[in-house]
């Protein structure tokens, strides 16, 4: 809530370039304000309306009670209560939601690492070795390739590649280096992390080849003058003026994979828990109370993680 | 960067003009149709809520053919289905869905019960639905939520089911199906005769259940009863203890690596035994079907523990009244008049009136289906693709044998809720 506030403030000056605060002030002398708060109230409207209200009713929802058929809106805490069943009563083991957890964080922080490992340098390949726009444009709209098919048939793709008798295990088998197919590649961890590294590096891609695009070339030239090494510019010059795109990057991907349950039932054989996993199984059990709270957990998880990252890199100030 | 933000304005503009240009094409069209609208305001339109099992376009159009009544299909999946019709009652008028669904929907009050004697063919109706046996004579089991439990209401606006029959149904019955463990005979290599074989050490890493706690539930009852650990009072209404003992030993194969993987969709069952990833699972009949017309062998294998079976049937939305509840009681009528019930027959899936069903099949599609006879000519799909060669034998032979040897019925617990829960600690485990 206050974040959308503080952006709305942060942006208002920068909204009003200063000519057109003239024009506004002589035809009819609103206060400059209030232009901000014109300009950026639809916005605001349709983040209320469909954003905020929803919310909130989610909250209210994950307190009420419910029955096999319907929802009692008698405050109770069972939805939360039953979500940490066994939390204490069963240590040193860990219960469903936190095994959930920890799982769902793993997979989040190795999908994260990777996809900002690769995503960074396609964005650094694009932008500064990359002369031509057309070029850029051009190698950007390849970079959306894996978005030309849908979900359901990308996932299914993978099987018969990694399956048991894919591609690679019969290549594999074939050519020697191993006498039985590799049970791992599908329906296990590492194939997960891979189908999502390979849908999401996109969305790293994207923000941080446009924070490095608009580096001021002159700046390099400089490092380069002043006798820096390569890698002293990278680390030095590259990397601190690129960190909004790394930042907004990794918030794309986070608050995906951390939702994903789709993606993760399919290529995890449904072998594999996730949050949103829980959140779907309760709301197809008409759990609705129960689904509520476990989106609230997953939505103040998701929240605490961004306002960590936001306090390494202020992106307000950035932007 | 000007030059860029030039053309795609003009692509825009273009679009622009595109979808202008369409939706005036839109608008003159609907003028155009509007026309006959008009005069035919009586057009019967009932707006049809169902998973995909009885949809079918033949179905409908042969509907609009004989009675004039055009069915809108609303497709979604079973568990999508009860909770459109708990949180949008009036978003449909006839709805299709499972017997062991009424447990949830009944009690919402969002239904209303048909009358039976309204109902033509309501006497020819199978007495696996009224009476709990086989035409034959055969008992079936009743553990779950089996259909004669649930068919009648005690009275109109009842919310109680009666134990013994009214004039107030539930559901009119009208497609059921007995499902067992699918397998790859070619891969197996041997004769599996028991639910207890999914978790044979034999086929680690390569058995899968399905991940809908409801029907996942049951199948994993038959294998912990088959392999002797366990005798249900009733797989389909367990206590607590019943839910644990049964989630522990699923779990412990879990860890153990027996299941390659757990499958939600349809799709995702034909794949996984088609390339081989599986070899033994739970299946539903036209999985299987399916498979086996990608020309990969497919077992639906016959287990001496019996079947898992289900069925699904209509009533209305509480919303409607009037003429449009006549159509509703005409549609459901037609609908067990032979055409889609013979529809469904070859499908692999049972008709609710079987006498009106054989008069609408040619005898040697009869006798292969529904008597367990060897085929007399090639066996075709309603959409006439080949399904069987001349000579085969439908797996479980006849209805007799199958229907007769269900074990158990999909089920809502007394214990869902706890049910789901621990469903929930099996996937994280």
């Amino acid at each position: 809530m206050d974040t959308s506030e503080d952006i709305l403030q942060q942006a208002s000056p920068g909204l009003i370039p200063g000519s057109g605060t003239a024009r506004a002030a002589k035809v009819t002398r609103l206060s400059p304000s209030f232009i901000s708060w014109l300009q950026a109230g639809p916005m605001m409207l349709v983040f209320l309306a469909f954003f905020l209200i929803p919310l909130v009713f989610v909250v209210i929802v994950s307190f009420w009670d419910y029955n096999e058929y319907q929802l009692l809106p008698a405050f109770s805490g069972r939805g939360y209560t039953d979500t940490f069943e066994g939390c204490i009563a069963q240590l040193p083991d860990l219960c469903t939601i936190a095994k959930t957890y920890l799982k769902t964080l793993k997979l989040c922080f190795l999908v994260w690492v990777i996809t900002l490992f690769i995503g960074f340098w396609v964005a650094y390949f694009l932008a500064f070795h990359v002369k031509s726009k057309t070029w850029q444009m051009g190698l950007s709209l390849l970079c959306t390739i894996p978005f030309w098919t849908s979900n359901v048939i990308r996932m299914i793709a993978w099987i018969p590649l990694l399956g048991r008798n894919g591609l690679v295990n019969s290549g594999l088998v074939k050519s020697g280096l191993i006498n039985h197919p590799l049970e791992w590649l599908l329906f296990s961890e590492f194939s997960v992390v891979l189908a999502l590294v390979h849908l999401f590096t996109f969305f790293m891609v994207v923000p941080i080849f446009n924070s490095m695009i608009r580096i001021d070339k002159s700046l390099i030239e400089a490092a380069y003058d002043a006798g820096a090494t390569g890698f002293q510019t990278l680390v030095n010059v590259i990397i601190p003026l690129a960190k909004p795109g790394i930042v907004i990057g990794s918030i794309f991907v986070i608050t995906i994979v951390m939702g994903d349950f789709i993606t993760i039932g399919v290529m995890g054989g449904q072998q594999i828990a996730a949050a949103g996993k829980i959140i779907e199984t309760r709301v197809n059990a008409l759990q609705f109370p129960a689904a509520a709270a476990n989106a609230v957990i997953l939505l103040i998880i998701t929240f605490l993680i961004i306002t960590m990252m936001s306090r390494i890199v202020d992106i307000k100030k950035e932007l | 960067m000007t030059e860029t933000t030039r053309t795609k304005g003009v692509s825009r503009r273009t679009l622009l003009k595109g979808t202008a240009g369409l939706a005036g094409l839109a608008a003159g069209s609907g003028a155009i149709t509007g026309f006959p609208y008009v005069k035919s305001a009586e057009t019967k339109v009932l707006r049809y809520l169902g998973t995909a099992v009885n949809e079918g376009d033949d179905i409908s159009k042969q509907c609009l053919k004989d009675t004039g009544i055009k069915i809108e299909y609303i497709t979604a999946t079973t568990d999508d289905v009860t909770k459109r019709v708990m949180t949008q009652p009036n978003s449909f008028d006839v709805l299709d869905t499972e017997y062991f669904s009424l447990k949830k929907i009944v009690p919402s009050g969002n239904i209303l019960a048909l009358d039976a004697r309204k109902i033509k063919e309501f006497d020819n109706i199978t007495p696996v639905f009224t009476k709990g046996e086989t035409p034959g004579g055969k008992k079936i089991g009743g553990q779950g939520t089996a259909p004669w439990k649930v068919l009648y209401l005690e009275g109109k606006d009842s919310k109680k089911f009666a134990t013994s029959a009214t004039e107030f149904v539930t559901l009119i019955p009208t497609v059921y199906n007995a499902d067992t463990l699918g397998i790859r005979p070619d891969l197996i290599k041997r004769p599996i005769s028991s639910w207890s074989e999914l978790l044979n050490p034999e086929f680690k890493g390569k058995a899968s259940i399905l991940n809908i706690p409801s029907i996942g539930i049951m199948d994993a009852a038959m294998v912990v009863e088959a392999t002797g650990k366990y005798k249900y009072a009733d797989k389909g209404n367990m206590t607590k203890e019943e839910i644990d003992l049964t989630m522990k030993v699923m779990t412990e194969a879990k860890k153990a690596g027996q299941f390659r993987a757990f499958w939600k969709d349809f799709n995702e069952s034909v794949n996984l035994m088609a390339s081989g990833e599986t070899v033994i699972q739970s299946m539903w009949s036209p999985a299987v079907t399916k498979v086996r017309s990608m020309g990969i062998a497919c077992t639906f294998q016959p287990l001496k523990e019996g079947y898992r079976s289900w069925a699904s049937g209509f009533c209305v939305s509480k919303g409607v009244s009037g003429a449009k509840l006549e159509w509703a009681y005409e549609f459901v009528n037609w609908f067990l008049s032979g055409y889609a019930g013979a529809y469904l027959n070859r499908q692999g899936y049972y008709s609710a009136v079987l006498s009106t069903a054989k008069a609408h099949m040619e005898p040697y599609e009869w006798a292969y289906w529904m008597e367990g006879k060897p085929a007399e000519k090639d066996i075709k799909a309603p959409d006439g693709s080949l399904l069987e060669k001349a000579g085969s034998v439908r797996d479980g032979g006849s209805y007799e044998d199958r229907m007769g040897g269900v074990a158990c019925w999909n089920a809502v617990m007394d214990e869902n809720d706890y049910m789901v829960r621990k469903w929930n600690e099996f996937i994280a485990a």
